[in-house]
């Protein structure tokens, strides 16, 4: 495990290449959800007062 | 079936609620398929240690940042010769995706150089190429934030595009036309590649899951440009009769 983890000496490269590809992904997935509920909310509340 | 009728955003709005799951699906289950072949399978390069790990990212990523350009300056082309809201609705959905593309590939892209180059960045012509992919997705995304009249914001981000995807046959083409610190292309549709098959196909199915990702996320996006842009429509208060669309 820790073989695997240290990736030859190269651990640093490897895993902050794949943990902030894992990151940004997330942000957007999160802040995707975010905007969508965001709309529908607003979609589901306009034009009540006609 | 007439193709005519989905290029309405009141049509396009179900379908692309229908098709985005599967895509996201399949791009979960290849993510997963692609992450294990990259770790597991794929054995140590004898030249480049464990390091070259980082191309199963590096290159999908790379690959989409071109390809959504492509696509988004498709989009501007439809928009501006046919005058369709939804072409710049779809525009408008790819660029955040183009952009952390770019931004995956150009990351992962210094953290492979320093220890296999020696060093995170050069100003060589494929870099530079790839940084400017970069700054036109931010041009794109701020020139539609600084223009209040959505028509008008249309056909400024397609222009923006169309005259921007100039810079996507540089990027690729970079490596043979310059003398670059980045190698040459190691996959190609003219040759064979110039790697083990099982790295290839780690790389590709990670390739196939970055497409189904940004068109999943595309697609989920859209509905929400669509709902934010086509408020109080009539369909969209139809369609909450409907159930359609919950808070």
């Amino acid at each position: 495990m820790n073989d695997f983890l240290a990736m030859g000496g190269h651990g640093f490269f490897v895993w902050s290449s794949y943990g902030v590809t894992a990151v940004v992904l997330a942000i957007e997935l999160f802040s995707l959800r975010a905007r969508r509920r965001a709309a529908m909310k607003q979609a589901s509340t306009t034009g009540d007062a006609r | 079936m007439n193709l005519y009728l989905f290029s309405s955003p009141a049509t396009f709005y179900p379908l692309a609620g229908r098709l985005a799951p599967w895509f996201a699906g399949a791009a979960s289950i290849l993510g997963v398929v692609g992450l294990w072949i990259a770790f597991a399978i794929a054995p140590t390069d004898f030249q480049q240690g464990e390091v070259y790990r980082i191309i199963f990212i590096h290159v999908p990523s790379a690959w989409m940042s071109m390809f959504i350009y492509l696509v988004m300056a498709f989009w501007g082309i439809m928009a501006l010769s046919f005058n369709t809201r939804l072409s710049s609705m779809l525009a408008q959905s790819l660029a955040p995706t183009g952009a952390l593309m770019t931004f995956i590939a150009l990351w992962t892209g210094a953290l492979w150089g320093r220890p296999t180059w020696g060093t995170y960045w050069a100003w060589d012509a494929r870099m530079t190429s790839e940084l400017i992919l970069l700054f036109l997705y931010f041009g794109v995304i701020a020139l539609r934030n600084a223009i209040d009249d959505p028509r008008r914001a249309d056909r400024a981000c397609a222009l923006l595009s169309i005259v921007g995807a100039i810079n996507v046959p540089i990027i690729y083409f970079s490596v043979k036309w310059w003398n670059t610190l980045h190698q040459g292309a190691s996959v190609s549709l003219t040759a064979a590649p110039k790697m083990a098959a099982t790295m290839l196909t780690g790389m590709l199915v990670l390739a196939f899951a970055a497409w189904f990702y940004t068109i999943a996320v595309s697609l989920w996006r859209v509905q929400a440009i669509i709902l934010e842009r086509e408020r109080g429509a009539a369909w969209i208060l139809s369609m909450r009769k409907a159930k359609m669309v919950t808070a």
